[in-house]
């Protein structure tokens, strides 16, 4: 498992793909903080994260495309599943080396925060509970975009179904307000991403949406394990 | 050891296995021999767990793949039809990720030297594998396989464009590696298998066709009499003449001719070797003979010869 782990993180950086992930990240959301804090004269980064929520299904896309697709297309994936490790820990290989420079990228970003805590007060609870939920979301979203990847041996279609998919999620909890029978509702807001995140956005620790979180990650993860021992009887 | 007994893998409605079943004893050598798409690589990523079969089990040293794939899996080094080569990866970065895949117990430094200098690949170690020539990579995909010194060696078509100098490194290396591994190395060459392997697997449209010692299957195709004889005389005459020699079974006329010499295409009967009296048949009538030489047996033909023998055996055993 660390021997993979290991190469995909190295792969990140090898080839373009990790920098011009980071980059954009660092870009877009240095871009939405400037413009949704400090030009707006406000403590109040609420609005910053729900932007890089945004960003992050993106990343997500670009982080996860390669893991499988390529491994498929260049049939390099008979090699690690002839090799003496399990299925379940190549999995967890790879959503690990995703999420290490997922946890990076975000570590980085905190130097937009530098501004606010130099000339103003900001409500630090706030943005740690911000910082946490993002980190979870993230993960929830690689952990989608890793099942995409299993699915197909073309990195653009893998990245495409992860971005069709992401949005979709985070854009039903948005709709969600303009549908008028409850139980509709209820339900879609049980399954959205982006109202499970609002209360870390005021600073509260919500353990549901932890375990709700965790729960997609598991779940998908799973998923993309069970395509692996299908395939094989296909 | 390995162990394949009734192996069944379908696709769709067609059989790419069909109760395929052998055994391979330790320190043996055994080559695997079929026409393209008879179901070598099938059987052997079956054998290496990267594909389940519909029914049928397969036994690395008596552990089952499928029930401890990864004890099973330990024990054995897989060179797959197409190698499985990270592009951007060097050739050393390369075997040091296998080593750490296969959790590989040996000196590090000293096992990779080991293995590059076996297969030949000392020179290129700090290459990236994208820019290295498909004979280069398959030798580092055949190092991949020897790496943590597995007991059983599963080849897929080994050779597949090497140069002719390296394949006999190559066969040589199979051959050594026979004297304390178990090999499986399969190939569609007839000549490749003779000159390597102490047993033949024949596989044919996922049946096993034949599996016997290498002796056994040379001495089988030994009684081949067909030859292509090259004579100059009047092509009519000479073709109603030798066909009428008795023991003949079959001329025929071949296109290719040279001056006033055309060629025959002749085989004989069972056990009759036709050449010499073709000789003085020709000699008397006054027809120089130009060329004679035996022809090999084609994938195809031995196929034929090898289900007629079984037949008859089958028939000698009925009575
Ligand atoms: N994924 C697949 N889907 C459908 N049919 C397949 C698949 N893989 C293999 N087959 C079929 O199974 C049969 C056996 O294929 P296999 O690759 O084992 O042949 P082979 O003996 O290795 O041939 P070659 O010498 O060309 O490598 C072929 O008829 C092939 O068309
Ligand atoms: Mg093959």
């Amino acid at each position: 498992m660390q021997a993979i782990y290991k190469r995909e993180l190295r792969a990140y950086f090898t080839t373009p793909i990790g920098y011009v992930t980071v980059a954009i990240f660092l870009a877009v959301s240095g871009f939405f903080f400037s413009l949704t804090t400090l030009q707006s004269q406000t403590t109040d980064v609420s609005s910053y994260f729900t932007y890089s929520l945004f960003v992050l299904v993106i990343v997500a896309a670009l982080l996860t495309m390669r893991l499988f697709a390529e491994e498929k297309k260049l049939r390099t994936e008979q090699l690690l599943l002839t090799a003496p490790i399990s299925i379940t820990s190549m999995v967890a290989a790879k959503f690990f080396a995703a999420e290490t420079v997922l946890l990076g990228m975000l570590v980085l970003s905190t130097f937009n925060l530098i501004p606010l805590y130099l000339f103003a007060a900001p409500y630090t609870a706030q943005i740690v509970g911000n910082y946490i939920a993002l980190f979870l979301v993230g993960s929830a979203f690689i952990a989608i975009g890793v099942f995409m990847s299993s699915l197909t041996e073309n990195q653009l279609a893998a990245a495409v179904a992860t971005i069709g998919a992401l949005l979709f999620l985070l854009i039903m909890g948005f709709a969600n307000q303009y549908i008028d029978l409850y139980v509709f509702r209820y339900l879609i807001n049980w399954l959205s991403v982006y109202s499970r995140y609002q209360n870390f956005t005021y600073g509260i620790f919500d353990y549901n949406a932890l375990l709700y979180y965790l729960s997609v990650c598991f779940v998908f993860l799973y998923l993309t394990v069970r395509v692996y021992e299908r395939r094989r009887w296909a | 050891m390995v162990k394949i007994e009734h192996l069944v893998k379908r696709y769709g409605s067609n059989f790419a296995l069909d109760d395929v079943s052998f055994t391979v004893e330790k320190g043996e050598v055994v080559g695997f021999l079929g026409p393209n798409g008879a179901g070598k690589s099938t059987t052997m990523n079956i054998l290496t767990g990267f594909l389940s079969s519909d029914s049928g089990t397969a036994e690395i040293n008596g552990v089952d793949i499928l029930e401890h794939p990864l004890e099973a899996k330990k024990m054995v080094g897989y060179l797959p039809e197409q190698p499985p080569l990270y592009l951007d990866m060097t050739v050393e970065e390369y075997l040091n990720f296998v080593c750490d895949l296969k959790k590989c117990a040996y000196d590090r430094k000293k096992h990779l030297k080991e293995v590059c200098d076996v297969v030949r690949i000392s020179d290129v170690r700090s290459r990236v594998i994208k820019n290295l020539s498909k004979g280069y990579r398959q030798r580092v995909g055949i190092a991949q396989a020897l790496i943590g010194n597995p007991e059983v060696i599963i080849f897929d078509e080994p050779t597949v464009g090497v140069d002719p100098k390296q394949v006999i490194e190559i066969r040589n290396l199979i051959r050594n590696l026979g004297r304390e591994h178990t090999v499986i190395v399969s190939t569609h060459i007839l000549s490749e298998v003779q000159a390597t392997c102490s047993r033949i697997v024949i596989i044919n449209r996922g049946k096993i066709v034949a599996n016997e010692k290498t002796e056994e299957i040379t001495r089988t195709l030994e009684d081949n009499r067909r030859f292509k004889v090259k004579i100059a005389g009047p092509q009519g005459e000479v073709l109603d003449t030798i066909r009428q020699k008795p023991g003949m079974t079959y001329v025929e006329p071949l296109p290719e001719r040279e001056g006033d010499a055309y060629a025959f295409l002749c085989e004989s009967a069972p056990n009759t070797d036709m050449r010499k009296s073709l000789f003085y048949t020709c000699a008397e009538r006054g027809w120089p003979i130009l060329g004679l030489e035996p022809i090999g047996m084609s994938l195809e033909d031995v196929f034929i010869k090898l289900i007629d023998k079984k037949a008859e055996t089958a028939k000698k055993k009925a009575r």
